[in-house]
Parts: structure tokens; C-alpha cells; sequence
């Protein structure tokens, strides 16, 4: 494995210079350009606001701005996670010239529409802090913490790209898995919803490694205080083999990729 | 030993013929009808097909080695394994330093971004770095000759524009191993003498060179040694003339006879006038024989002979129909014979005679060879193309601006040679 990843280090130009323009052809021909960057998050908020405001009208509880907050802070993370895995999915076989043509480490593709995606990622971001301006949330100490769960949930996902990438090169059904599982999924994570609204039965759904990364966000940003750490724990564990797993799975399987795509 | 730049021991590839699963349902039924059915199982292995075997070869560093072969012998899967896009099924491959492979040269390309981006793009997938690109950048842009369009999306090129910057790109990577295969066949002709030069001072500058064509005259120009594969095997390695000429002497004897034929071409012999030759000179005479064989009364024939040239693009062809010979008929059992004389005003190269047997009137095809043989033409004065028109410089004129009205430099002299003479009017 260090020996793959010292290869990679070697292509890392290569790995900038592909997901430069997975960036830059997105938005290449079309009028908003960068704005969708934008957008979509911002119609994940607008449609988690909806919802909580649902919540909160069936419960009769008044709705605080930390609340809406907590959704906003969730809601950009969560499109991170699921364009990622949507992006890396198609990324080897959207590429067929170059993993059937030219030799490199192909775990570029799958990386780099990950890093692609962390652009989108800041761009939404910087938004968000305007946002959490205007609901004059405060700040702590706990926001140290964001560097390092960026870092969890991007290797969680990277591991996540590696595996459906390298899937739906030889069975394109992974694709439809995949887009069928993201589609489901917001049901099944903590973003429109917080895990304590479901008291005791909150923790069977913080056994999906996405929601601990989640919840410590909405904790630090919105609510100001520290994350529940052995559930973070869990994730940054999770996150770590699934990793380790992909790359080895991925690895695996590539010399095989040019005559199978 | 350190100054091997690629070796390959003992590679086997083995591909499996007919469609791969794709998709899980496809799978299923497959494996499910595998564990079921023993016949199933036979089928399978019937299916194994070797792209190569026991392929090995060593190309030391400033050497340039050529792989020759028929469509379909193997050369492109030898490249892939070379280049490490295919594993091999059995054996060994040595890289000693960075490979480069012109397989594909437009592969990296992405239709939305401008040749600038294109070219950052590209040379990293060939193992650039930025700084390495950023440095040769100009060199790139001149080589490529596209400097007005290098800020246009690539969408917009036109096919040929598309090549040459892919080769631009490729051509500036300085590899140790440098695998190419056919993409000289590139651009217009200036470009490609362009690429022909580039690829010399490749060779200069200490890098191996695997160069895989259908163009006998480039591998001959370039290589050293050569390898000639048939059918995924080792026919011959050696130096590029006897191999070529291995080669040259195999193509012909490559036709399926079949004898349900109605009429077949059963022999073809090219010979200068001292007998039976390949090798020619440029302006020579050269007799194509042409035997046919009847299994069965055929009306109203013609044969048509033609020739291709080392791209396997037709320069030249006629029948005997054409020549005024009216068209002929054979009974069964026949053997017919048919001599055609033609002046070779070919350039240098290697053209291939082919020759096709057909009813006239009803276009119908009975048997076709091609290539029936393959010759070298040599020509004494260096021109380049397809034909030679024998040229001579009779002439040469130079005029100054002041020395308008009749005063004329004439630097010429005329009739057979190159001899300058300079009149000057003082």
C-alpha cells in the first residue's frame, strides 16, 4: 500500500490537474457557471428548513435559529457526501480513452472527483458562514474540531468512491445501487431531523457512519458544544477502514480494468 | 545489465472470446447455467483465445526496435502490456525508467477545455509535471503550429488540428521508453516529417524506442532490430532488414485457398528482368504472373491488379478489362495465365501488388489477394510521396530588387545537375 501511494504522490499533479478539470468542465456552457456550486445546497437547506418547520408545527415546539442552524450546517456536508459518491461512481467508465490508453494509478478518477466535490464543498461553505452570520450564531472553541471531521468524512467517502468506481466499471448496475441507495438515504441520516427527537432508538441510526460526522457538525457550529466523541470515534474508525478497504479493493481489481470496461 | 531499457520474458496473454458479463443479470444466468452444465463448461474453455505467447524480447537504451505483423497478430496487446494498461497472464516485464506510450494521443484529451488547458491536462497523464509542462509549454505550442487556436476550446479543431496537438503534447515528454504505435500516420505530410524528426532526436537523446507500424519504410528508416509477430507468436527477431524481408517474403504466401471457389487466383510472381525479385529500383520494369484455376465455367472475367503502398492506401490500379484485353472465359479445370508489365515510377517505400479476379458485368468478386506480395522500392534521388517523376533542378533564378531591368543574377546552370553558377552582371 505505500508503495501505491507513493506512486500517487508521484501522479499528484495528474490528480490536481483531473479534478481542475472535472471543476472547470461542470460548469463549462452553462449561464450560472460557479452559482450551482451554490444552489444546490442552498435548495437542501431551504428544503430541510421546510421540513423542520413541518416537525415543529406536527410537535407543537417553537422553532429556534439554532435549529435551523443545525439544518443548514448539516445540509452542506450531506450534498458533499452524496455528489461525491455520485460523481466518483461514473468516474472510471466516463474516462474509457484513459484507463484503456494510457497507464497511471486510476484511483486519480475516483480521488479527484472527490477533491472536485470538496471545491464545491468550500464554495458552499463560505455561504454558509454568511448564513450562520445573519442567525447571529456564536462561536467556540469547539469549531476546532471542523478540520478534523472534514478529514473524516472525506476519507470516509474517498474509501466509498473507490469501491462503487471500481463496481460499476464491471457491473453497471453499482450505478443504479448506488443512485437508488443516495436517493433513500437523507431518510435514514440525521440531516433534516436530529437523532435526540428519537430518544433511545436515536442510536440504531447513528450506526450509519455519516450521522456521528453530522451530528458533531451541527454540535460544534450550532450548538456550541463538544461532540459526542465515542460515536465520533466510531466514525473516524469507520471511516479509516472503509479507506484501507477501498484502496485495497480497488487496487485489487485494476489491472483488470482496461480489458473489462 | 543497467543499460537494458525494456525486457519481456516469457508473456502470455490469454483474452476470453464473445461478450463479457456486464451486468448482474447477465452474470447469474451465466454462472448458474456453469454449475448446471458440464457442456457449458468445454464451451468456455473453447473460448480462450492467446493474444500473445511466449513473447520475449530485451531493447537497450538509444535503441530503436520495431514490431511488425499482420492485423490482429498481437502488436497492440504486446503495447498495452508494455505500457502496463493489461497485466499479463504469464511472465515478466522490465521498465527501466519512465515509459511513455503514443497509443492513443488525443485519449487525454477533454472536448470543453481550450488547447492551453489541454496541453496541462495531457502532459500530466503522460507524466509530466506542471512546472516540466509550464517549462516547455512554447516549444509545445510552436511544435504543434497552433498558436492562433491555442485558446479555443478543442471541441472546435478540426480532426487534424486535434492529432497535432495530441502529438505536440507526447512528442515533448522525454521519456526513457517511448512506445509508438502507428501515430505517425498523423497530420499533413509537413507535420509528419516534423514528428519523423522529433522522434530521431528522441532516439539521440539515449531513450529506447518501441515502434509498432504497418509502414515497412518508417520501421526500416528508424529500426535497428525488428520482431516479427504471427498470430500472438515470435516469427523472427533480428535486424530490421532480414525481418523485414521475412516479413516481406511471408505476406505472400498468407492466402487462404478455398476450393469452392468458382475461379480462384492461384499464383502471383513479381520479377525484374533477370527473374524473380522484390527489391527494385525506382523507374524499373517489373512483370506481375498471374495464375488462375477454374473449379467451374466462369463467364466474362477480369483481373484487376493494383497497388498499395506501405498505409495500405491504393496508388495505383487497372484491369485487363481496362487495358482493352476484353474479359475472358474459363472452363472448369482451366489454369489461366496472365503477365502485366508495369514501369515502377513509385518513390522509395515498400508497396504491396495485390491482385483481384471478378465478372465483369455483374461486378461479382471471386477471389481476392491482398497483399499478393510485397516489394521495396529504391529510389537514387530523394523524393517522397507515392510516385516518382524523375525531377532535376534545370534552373535556378535569383532577381534583386535593384537590379531590376535586366540585371539578373542567374546562379544556374542546367541540363543534369546541381551546379551553381553565379553570373553577376559587374
Amino acid at each position: 500500500m505505500t508503495e501505491g501511494l507513493r506512486e500517487l504522490y508521484r501522479y499528484r499533479d495528474l490528480f490536481y490537474t483531473i479534478a481542475c478539470r472535472d471543476i472547470k468542465v461542470r460548469y463549462k456552457q452553462s449561464a450560472m457557471g460557479f452559482l450551482w456550486a451554490l444552489l444546490m445546497p442552498v435548495l437542501i437547506v431551504g428544503a430541510g428548513i421546510t421540513v423542520r418547520y413541518g416537525f415543529a408545527i406536527a410537535s407543537g415546539k417553537h422553532l429556534d435559529r439554532s435549529d435551523i442552524a443545525a439544518v443548514a450546517v448539516k445540509s452542506v456536508p450531506w450534498a458533499f457526501l452524496v455528489s461525491s459518491i455520485r460523481f466518483s461512481c461514473m468516474s472510471l467508465t466516463n474516462n474509457t480513452a484513459l484507463v484503456t490508453k494510457i497507464y497511471f494509478p486510476k484511483e486519480i478518477f475516483p480521488l479527484a472527483a472527490v477533491l472536485a466535490c470538496l471545491f464545491d464543498f468550500a464554495v458552499a461553505s463560505a455561504a454558509l458562514v454568511v448564513v450562520l452570520l445573519v442567525l447571529k450564531i456564536g462561536w467556540s472553541v469547539y469549531l476546532l474540531y471542523i478540520p478534523f471531521l472534514i478529514m473524516t468524512m472525506t476519507l470516509l467517502v474517498a474509501g466509498i468512491s473507490m469501491i462503487v468506481s471500481a463496481g460499476s466499471l464491471f457491473f453497471r448496475d453499482v450505478k443504479y445501487i448506488v443512485e437508488a441507495v443516495l436517493t433513500f438515504a437523507i431518510f435514514f441520516t440525521p440531516v433534516f431531523y436530529d437523532v435526540r427527537m428519537f430518544g433511545d432508538k436515536g442510536k440504531w441510526l447513528m450506526l450509519n457512519p455519516a450521522a456521528p460526522i453530522l451530528d458533531s457538525f451541527s454540535d460544534c457550529v450550532a450548538h456550541q458544544q463538544c461532540p459526542d466523541l465515542s460515536w465520533l470515534a466510531y466514525s473516524v474508525v469507520f471511516a479509516l477502514v472503509t479507506f484501507v478497504a477501498g484502496y485495497s479493493f480497488f487496487k485489487r481489481l485494476e489491472p483488470a480494468f482496461a480489458e473489462s470496461i | 545489465m543497467s543499460d537494458v531499457a525494456l525486457r519481456m520474458e516469457h508473456v502470455y496473454k490469454m483474452f476470453r472470446k464473445g461478450e463479457l458479463f456486464n451486468s448482474l443479470r447477465d452474470l447469474v444466468p451465466a454462472l448458474s447455467g456453469r454449475m448446471f452444465s458440464r457442456q457449458d463448461l468445454n464451451a468456455g474453455d473453447r473460448r480462450e483465445f492467446w493474444a500473445l505467447q511466449d513473447l520475449s524480447f530485451e531493447v537497450k537504451q538509444g535503441e530503436a526496435f520495431g514490431i511488425i505483423g499482420h492485423n490482429g497478430a498481437g502488436k497492440s496487446t504486446a503495447l498495452k502490456i508494455l505500457s502496463r494498461i493489461m497485466k499479463p497472464t504469464k511472465g515478466k516485464i522490465l521498465v527501466n525508467g519512465r515509459l511513455c506510450a503514443l497509443i492513443e494521443v488525443t485519449a487525454g484529451f477533454h472536448q470543453d477545455l481550450t488547447g492551453r488547458e489541454n496541453i496541462f491536462l495531457h502532459g500530466t497523464i503522460l507524466g509530466m509535471n506542471k512546472r516540466e509542462i509550464r517549462s516547455k509549454l512554447d516549444q509545445i505550442i510552436a511544435f504543434s503550429g497552433l498558436e492562433e487556436f491555442i485558446d479555443t476550446p478543442v471541441k472546435r479543431y478540426s480532426s487534424g488540428m486535434f492529432a497535432r496537438l495530441g502529438f505536440s503534447v507526447a512528442a515533448h515528454v522525454n521519456p526513457d521508453v517511448m512506445i509508438v504505435d502507428e501515430v505517425l500516420s498523423v497530420g499533413d505530410y509537413v507535420f509528419q516529417q516534423k514528428c519523423v524528426q522529433r522522434m530521431k532526436e528522441v532516439i539521440r537523446g539515449g531513450a529506447a524506442v518501441i515502434f509498432v507500424s504497418h509502414n515497412l519504410k518508417n520501421i526500416a528508416e528508424f529500426c535497428q532490430s525488428c520482431l516479427l509477430l504471427e498470430r500472438g507468436r515470435v516469427v523472427r527477431v533480428g535486424s530490421a532488414q532480414d525481418v523485414i524481408s521475412t516479413y516481406m517474403k511471408r505476406a505472400s504466401s498468407e492466402h487462404a485457398v478455398d476450393d469452392e471457389m468458382p475461379v480462384r487466383v492461384s499464383k502471383v510472381t513479381v520479377r525484374n528482368r533477370h527473374g524473380k525479385s522484390l527489391h527494385f529500383q525506382s523507374g524499373e520494369r517489373a512483370w506481375v504472373d498471374v495464375e488462375l484455376r477454374a473449379n467451374s465455367r466462369c463467364d466474362k472475367l477480369s483481373i484487376t491488379i493494383y497497388l498499395l503502398n506501405g498505409e495500405f492506401e491504393n496508388v495505383f490500379d487497372t484491369s485487363t478489362e481496362r487495358l482493352g484485353h476484353g474479359n475472358f472465359t474459363l472452363e472448369k479445370g482451366d489454369v489461366y495465365h496472365c503477365t502485366f508489365e508495369l514501369d515502377l515510377n513509385l518513390a522509395n517505400g515498400i508497396f504491396h501488388p495485390s491482385v483481384l479476379v471478378y465478372r465483369y458485368d455483374t461486378q461479382t468478386l471471386f477471389d481476392k489477394w491482398e497483399p499478393a506480395a510485397t516489394i521495396h522500392v529504391n529510389s537514387e534521388t530523394d523524393v517522397r510521396g507515392i510516385a516518382n517523376c524523375f525531377p532535376k533542378v534545370v534552373r535556378q533564378e535569383l532577381q534583386l530588387p535593384g537590379e531590376l531591368n535586366g540585371g539578373r543574377r542567374i546562379m544556374v546552370e542546367a541540363a543534369a545537375g546541381v551546379a551553381l553558377e553565379i553570373n553577376r552582371k559587374d
